[in-house]
Formats: structure tokens, C-alpha cells, sequence
């Protein structure tokens, strides 16, 4: 059989329906051997579905799955294996007090000698020019070494097919590059290779072929490198792409919030540690905290926004106020809001109405508290205010929290707060999972609120989301801030090394300046 | 055929009110086919103990007097259950609540009237609160897991009762028997419907599920131990302290508890003795959860608990069933209650098995 002309993979109207929602919908294509194909779309749109029933997690409600022409019912990730498929996930499933070699002989199928599977990871990993020590222990290691064993324990099994779902979600710019040349090198030796991202210059760089999915349907299959960033994303959503309209020339004032050597111990064992964390935001300001997740980003919300408490009283300061020891609800009254990254229990109470949920932060600073008891009244009118200003897709103030999309929730949860009108704004992950829509909204949102004057901090993986959207940005590693710099003259070289961690190093940070002139952007 | 769960996009409201209704007919009809099997008569037994109780008049006293404590302690439990703070000891603190009581009656000599009781019934309150400190100060300080203070606390308490009643506050005229000395008649709690035996602790059972509904729907309190009950981290954003609500919590519910101590050693028995404590402190529990942790719920639960309790003694003559039976009723509520909070959030769902294609399945 002439196995050129026949796809690797190809699906052929694979619908898969679930309670309420048609998530995959007569999606067909194809993908060659040695081909990268990028499978893109927005949160929601099926391509996490699509994928698990390629690996065998689910079954398809209609269509059909071939392999190498062969109609194939997947049964489950083990038999995919056997087929040559490999996944490496978006979240690992790592043990983390356990080896590297440990955590790669768990996920064998085969049950092999511990000396030989070294031997053969070794080859692995010289082959492809992966780095990484088999006896380290997992929860030393950053997390793009952390994806390396995923990698490492999928082309153990010689794939033909590497599925790979937001791979450079958590990674840095040099670890990116890393990435790109494994990838390019194993789709040079046939494998071919399944790639999940909505990150489109990615796609553009990476890519042979891009598949664009959107509500379940197949949009589009496309090249991306004769395709635009933007005419993808145009695809992807559907619609046109709203830019940010910043007001050119504005200027920032003077500084408002003031960390100063904010040190906060671990909370676990596996936990982050603050160290001296420095920074300034002036009114106006958008400060943007760039890192790989899990470098102290969580830790350093819950320091701002007073739900850990420090010592040092003066390590936090807006308007010169001393707000260190000020509890949550105390540093609200003084006009600091939060917004954390975990949307469902930490933001908000899935399970609670939006006009509860509007109790949660915001009771004391709109006065919905009468003599110890809640004025619903004016926790509904409030609720509806932020459903109708932030366009939010909702029945009412009195759906739960729980009940609206990932989008539609954090567009209520930023309203929310930015509705208060806080002097200071953190926020952690903004548009994390959220779609190029509301994620828009909320861009635009953060960029009025500093308009009128409020400091904002946001803390984000996402470094496109930081470059387009702050004015100062700085990089958070292993609980450490690094000095900070203008957007403007920010250097993505420089920013991948500090995220990689080369803190302390004159050579990486010779041209960072701790104190930077605010004057506004030519 | 296969059972599938599937998450509800909104929690059931119809299944918060059915499942309780629904795990009281199931316990009855189980209780049908096991006293069948055992060889008594399970139709009668079933009917003595759920649904005499209710149909003979004379027998909606003792109904009401054994559904108060039950009442009054269900409430304080369901604001620590509804924060996931576990009190297991409210036994314990209704002992100490009516011993506070018999203590003030004792210091009164024979002194009576409204102010008297009214300092034993504070006393009580104060009692339950003080043996619930316990609890609350090593579950904050020390991080010591609160059920298995206040459950060993409890045995901590019967020593205590043990030792009063048997040493200072044995009764002189009391034949050597281990017991305090009679309440004075204008000591007890006033009568609400002369004679009858239901006294002023039933109206207060009666109108506190309405106080407590009020707490937990308008106050800020009430907010916050939803809030820390559904998702204590939102509760940390939203700026409320978590140690003050396991304080808070804990000391309510010991506080009820010993006012449910207080009431029933004042009202109803008029005497402390080893026999005082009779499980209401763990049958509130049950009347907790199967009010669904709602004051109205527990209202109702009580009712239904203590018609269980008198429903007992009527099988024990009828059906010749030992007493204990009615906790076997009891627990079988508890478990079809807990069994069932799952449909609230998830539905059952039939679903055929895969189609049977004629395709090889890979890996094989």
C-alpha cells in the first residue's frame, strides 16, 4: 500500500454531542505523516473534546477515526498508544517527591527494568537534544523540564502521531525555541503531530497546516503561512478583532502604590516564597508581572490583596498609607481591589447568585451592609449594573455564578471590582480561558480604569496579553521581582532570561533600570 | 445499559425538598421488608412508630416536649455543619447547659420566679458555650481536629454530671441515689397548656427557627458562614476571617445546646440524674441534616425525629420491639439523607451501552 498518498490520522464528520451542547460537529480533516497540523480555536470551540476522542478518552457520537486508511474505534489512551498515538496534556500528571525516571516508569504501559528504561531515555533525550536529569527530583524542576518528561515519556513508545494541547502555555520564549526544534525534527523523521493553540504567531511559525474550529464546527483548514495573525483570529471568533484603543500620549501621575522588600514565607511545602519584592505603580499605570506559573504569582496576589498578612506594615503602601498588616476587607475600605486568578471558590462562589456574589467584595465599600444586616435590594441593582456595563450574558442578578460561561463569569467578577472604583486594581490571569471577545472587553476595561486614574497591577503568563496591554512590566521568578521596565523598550530576549531565572546576572539585566522615567511613549 | 451521574448546570431545588420526604418514605418502606423478614409484623411496627404518634392526639405532647431540644440544638449544629465546622459534642454541651441551670437552682435554695429562671436558662447557655470553647480554642491555636474534641468532650462532661450528682448536688432526701434534688414548682418553666406537660421550652422551639432564618438570610453573619461553607478561600477575598467563624460557629452551636439542656432540666425533668443524657445532642445531628441545614428544615426534621422517639415506646407495647429500635429508624434517615444529597447537584441518567460496531477495536 502507498502509505504517501494515505493521511496518518483523518476524522470524517466526528460529532460528539453532550447535555445542552453540540460540542463537535461533522469535523473532517486530515493530517499527513510528518505533517504538523494545528488544531485551532478559542476555549469552548471542541477541540479538547476533538482530541480525547483521538486518544481514546471518549468515543464519538457520529463520524469515524482512520489511521493509516483504516477505519480504528479508539477504546481508550492505551490503545491509542499501541496505535502510536501520544498526548502530552496541558496539565501534567507528575508526581512531584518522585524521580524523573520514577514518574516516566509509572506512565509505562510495559513494565520495564529501571537500568534499561534509563538507557533508553538517555538515547531518547540525546537524540532530540533534551535536556533533563533522570534522578532529579520532579518538584525541583521548572516546568518546562517538568513538560520535557511528558515529551520524553511520550516518544518512549515512537509515536507516529504526538498530540500536543497548549504546550507553551507555561513556558518561556527560549523554552518555546527549544520546543519548535524538537517538534520540527520529529515531523522531519514522519511523525506527525497534532498541535492545540490559540497562540497564532506560534501556528504561523510552526505550522504546515491549521485547522480552525469555532462553536463545535470546522471553520476553516488553512496554511497558515500565507494566512495573517489576524484574518486566523478574525476565523477563530468570528467576527472583527476589536484593537484596544489606548488614548495616545497619556501621561501617568504620581506613584500610588508602593511595595517595598515584601517578604512572605511559603504557605506548603511545595509552595513559593516572596523575597524582597520591590516595585512601583503610579496613577494611571498599567504594571504588568510576567513569569512562568508557579513563581510566586499566587503568593504575591494574596499579599496585595490582604488575604495573607505581613509583617512589616510599611512593605505596602498606597497614597503612603501603611497597608501591611490591614486585613482583606480593611485594604478594600482603602480603595485596593483584587481579582484572583481562580475564578470558581476564590473570586467567586459558583453556587451563590451574582447578587450574593457582588455581597462578597463589595458590600462595605457601596454600603450594602445596614446594622449587620445585607440590603439585597441594593446588591441586586448592583449586580444588574455589572451585567448591563460589561455586556454580560446572563438571565439576571439572580443566576448563580456557577451557571455562566468561564468568560461571562470573569467579565462579572472585573466588573465587579472595577465598578468600585478601587485606587488600585491587582488582577491575576485576567483572560486566562477566556475568549478573544470578553477578553477584548476586559482589556479595554483595565485600560478606562487607568485612564480615570487608578493604579493597576496585572499579573499574567500570557506575555502578548503584557506587551499590548502595560505600560511597565516586570518578571516574576521563584518569588523574586525583577527590576522593572517600560514596555516600550522591553527586549523579549531579555524577558525569556528573567523568566527563565537569571536573576542576579549583570550580563542578562545590564540595561534593566530600577527607576524608570514615566514620560510618556513617543 | 449503563448509570451515568451528570453534573446539573444549576443545583436542584426540587431535590432539596424531595430527598428529605423521599428518605423518610424509604426508611419506612425498608423498615416494612426487614421487621417482615425478622418475623414481626412490619406494616404494623412502621405505622406504631411513624404514624401513631401523629393520629392519637393524647401523644402530640410528648411529641412536641422531645421535639424541642431536638429543635433548639439542630439549629446551633447547622451553622457549624453549614461552615464545615463539625461540632460532634453538642451531648456534652447539653449536659454542662443543664447542670449550669441546676447549679443556679441549687444556689437559689428555694427561691423562685421569673428571675430565677431566667438566670437558669442564661446559665445554660453560658454553660454549653463555655464547654464549646474547648474546641474552638484547639481547633484555632492548635489546628486539633474540632471532632474529636467536642466528641471526647462529651465523655468528659458525663463524668462531670456523674460526680455533681453523685457528690455535692446529691439530693439529701434522696435515698443515697445519685440524683439532684426536685426542682421547686415556681422553679420549673410555666406550663403553656394547663394539663398537659408543654412548657415555655416548646414556644421557644417553636419561634427560634424563625430568629435563625432571619440570621442566615439578611445578616452579614449569615452570609459569611454560606460563604465559608461553599468556598472558604472566596471567603478569605471577600475579607472574612476564618478563625472567627470557627469560633463563632462552635460557640453557638454549644451555646443552643445548652439552653436545649437547660430547658429540658427545667421544663420537663425537674431532676438531674445519670439518666439525663439521652442521645438528643447526637439525634440533633440528624435533625440538622435532614432539615437540609435550613432553620425552617430543622423545624420540621425535629418534629418528624421526635415522632420516631415516641413512636418507639408506642411499638415496644404494641409490636413487642425493643425501645432502641426507633434508632435504627433514626440512622437509616441519616444514611438515605446523605445518600441522596448527590442528586441535587448531579441527575441519573440511563444510557445505552456503545454501540456494538463491527469494526476491531484497536489494540487488540
Amino acid at each position: 500500500m502507498g502509505t504517501e498518498a494515505t493521511p496518518r490520522l483523518e476524522l470524517k464528520s466526528i460529532t460528539k454531542r453532550f447535555p445542552g451542547v453540540l460540542a463537535n460537529d461533522q469535523v473532517s480533516f486530515s493530517v499527513q505523516p510528518g505533517e504538523i497540523h494545528a488544531l485551532l480555536g478559542e476555549n469552548g470551540a471542541g477541540k479538547s473534546t476533538l482530541v480525547k476522542m483521538i486518544y481514546g478518552i471518549m468515543q464519538p457520537d457520529g463520524g469515524e477515526i482512520r489511521w493509516n486508511g483504516e477505519r480504528i474505534v479508539v477504546a481508550n489512551p492505551k490503545a491509542a498508544r499501541k496505535l502510536g498515538i501520544g498526548m502530552v496534556f496541558q496539565h501534567f500528571s507528575l508526581f512531584e517527591a518522585m524521580t524523573v525516571l520514577e514518574n516516566i516508569a509509572l506512565g509505562m504501559d510495559a513494565k520495564i527494568p529501571a537500568r534499561e528504561l534509563e538507557a533508553r531515555i538517555k538515547e531518547v533525550m540525546t537524540q532530540y537534544g533534551l535536556k533533563l536529569e533522570p534522578h532529579r527530583i520532579v518538584s525541583t524542576l521548572s516546568v518546562g523540564e517538568r513538560q520535557r518528561i511528558e515529551i520524553v515519556r511520550a516518544l518512549l513508545l515512537n509515536p507516529k502521531l504526538l498530540i500536543m494541547d497548549e504546550p507553551t502555555s507555561v513556558l518561556t520564549p527560549q523554552e518555546v525555541e527549544q520546543l519548535f526544534i524538537v517538534l520540527r525534527q520529529l515531523a522531519s523523521e514522519g511523525c506527525s503531530i497534532l498541535y492545540i493553540s490559540h497562540k497564532l504567531h506560534e501556528i504561523k511559525a510552526l505550522c504546515h497546516t491549521a485547522t480552525i474550529l469555532r462553536g463545535g464546527k470546522l471553520v476553516d483548514t488553512c496554511n497558515p503561512s500565507v494566512e495573517t495573525s489576524r484574518s486566523m483570529a478574525e476565523k477563530m471568533i468570528g467576527g472583527n478583532l476589536k484593537t484596544i484603543e489606548k488614548a495616545e500620549g497619556r501621561t501617568v501621575g504620581r506613584e500610588k502604590l508602593i511595595v517595598n522588600r515584601l517578604n512572605m514565607p511559603a504557605r506548603s511545602h511545595f509552595g513559593v516564597s516572596l523575597k524582597d519584592i520591590t516595585f512601583t505603580v503610579r496613577e494611571g499605570e498599567i504594571f504588568g508581572i510576567a513569569g512562568v506559573a508557579g513563581n510566586g504569582q499566587n503568593a504575591l496576589l494574596l499579599a496585595l490583596s490582604g488575604e495573607t498578612l505581613t509583617d512589616d506594615p510599611g512593605a505596602i503602601t498606597v497614597d503612603g498609607a501603611q497597608l501591611g498588616r490591614l486585613t482583606a476587607k480593611q485594604r478594600r475600605l482603602a480603595g485596593v481591589s483584587s481579582v484572583p486568578e481562580e475564578r470558581n471558590g476564590h473570586a467567586a462562589v459558583p453556587e451563590f447568585t451574582l447578587a450574593d456574589n457582588s455581597v462578597l467584595t463589595a458590600r462595605d465599600r457601596l454600603g450594602m451592609v445596614k446594622v449587620g444586616l445585607i440590603d439585597h435590594k441594593a446588591a441586586r441593582t448592583y449586580a444588574g449594573e455589572v451585567i448591563s456595563t460589561f455586556a454580560v450574558k446572563a438571565l439576571g442578578p439572580g443566576s448563580t455564578a456557577g451557571s455562566l460561561s468561564g468568560g461571562n463569569l470573569q467579565k462579572y467578577i472585573m466588573g465587579r471590582e472595577i465598578m468600585q472604583n478601587p485606587a488600585v486594581l491587582v488582577v491575576s490571569q485576567p483572560t486566562w480561558g477566556v475568549d478573544a471577545g470578553a477578553a477584548a472587553a476586559i482589556h479595554q476595561a483595565l485600560v478606562d480604569l487607568a485612564a480615570a486614574g487608578s493604579a493597576i497591577v496585572v499579573i499574567s503568563q500570557d506575555l502578548d496579553e503584557l506587551l499590548s496591554l502595560c505600560d511597565t512590566l516586570a518578571v516574576i521568578n521563584e518569588g523574586r521581582l525583577s527590576p522593572s521596565m517600560k514596555v516600550a523598550d522591553a527586549d523579549i530576549e531579555e524577558i525569556g532570561l528573567l523568566m527563565g531565572g537569571v536573576h542576579g546576572d549583570p550580563a542578562a539585566t545590564a540595561n534593566l533600570h530600577p527607576e524608570l522615567a514615566h514620560a510618556h511613549q513617543a | 445499559m449503563r448509570i451515568k451521574l451528570e453534573k446539573r448546570p444549576e443545583p436542584s431545588t426540587l431535590m432539596a425538598f424531595a430527598t428529605p420526604i423521599a428518605s423518610v418514605l424509604l426508611t419506612m418502606a425498608i423498615g416494612v421488608v426487614v421487621f417482615d423478614a425478622l418475623g414481626i409484623k412490619g406494616e404494623k411496627a412502621v405505622i406504631d412508630i411513624f404514624l401513631t404518634p401523629l393520629l392519637s392526639s393524647y401523644k402530640w405532647q410528648d411529641v412536641a416536649v422531645k421535639a424541642a431540644p431536638l429543635i433548639i440544638i439542630a439549629l446551633g449544629l447547622s451553622i457549624g455543619n453549614r461552615a464545615q465546622v463539625w461540632n460532634i459534642g453538642a451531648e456534652g454541651q447539653y449536659v454542662i447547659g443543664a447542670l449550669a441551670a441546676a447549679g443556679v437552682g441549687i444556689a437559689a435554695g428555694g427561691a423562685g420566679g421569673g428571675l430565677i429562671i431566667t438566670l437558669m436558662i442564661l446559665a445554660g447557655i453560658l454553660g454549653g458555650t463555655f464547654w464549646a470553647m474547648f474546641p474552638a480554642f484547639l481547633k484555632t491555636r492548635l489546628n486539633v481536629n474540632e471532632i474529636l474534641t467536642s466528641l471526647m468532650l462529651t465523655y468528659v462532661a458525663l463524668q462531670v454530671l456523674g460526680y455533681l450528682v453523685g457528690g455535692p448536688w446529691k439530693d439529701p432526701n434522696g435515698r443515697n441515689f445519685p440524683a439532684t434534688a426536685p426542682l421547686q414548682p415556681d422553679q420549673t418553666l410555666p406550663i403553656l397548656f394547663p394539663g398537659t406537660t408543654v412548657h415555655l421550652g416548646v414556644a421557644i422551639a417553636v419561634v427560634l427557627p424563625f430568629v435563625f432564618w432571619l440570621i442566615m438570610s439578611r445578616s452579614v453573619f449569615g452570609f459569611q458562614i454560606r460563604v465559608v461553607g461553599s468556598a472558604p478561600d472566596a471567603a478569605r477575598h471577600g475579607g472574612f476571617d476564618a478563625k472567627q467563624t470557627i469560633w463563632l460557629s462552635l460557640l453557638i452551636g454549644g451555646g443552643m445546646a445548652g439552653l436545649a439542656g437547660a430547658l429540658e432540666f427545667a421544663g420537663s425533668l425537674k431532676a438531674i440524674n445519670l439518666g439525663f443524657p439521652s442521645g438528643y445532642g447526637f439525634t440533633a445531628i440528624i435533625v440538622s441534616f435532614l432539615g437540609r441545614l435550613n432553620p425552617i428544615g430543622c423545624l420540621i426534621a425535629g418534629i418528624v425525629l421526635a415522632v420516631t422517639y415516641v413512636g418507639g415506646q408506642v411499638a415496644q407495647t404494641t409490636v413487642h420491639i425493643p425501645n432502641s429500635t426507633a434508632g435504627i429508624f433514626q440512622a437509616m434517615m441519616l444514611f438515605f439523607i446523605l445518600a441522596s444529597d448527590i442528586l441535587i447537584r448531579y441527575r441519573v441518567r440511563f444510557v445505552g451501552s456503545p454501540k456494538a460496531a463491527p469494526i476491531p477495536a484497536a489494540g487488540e
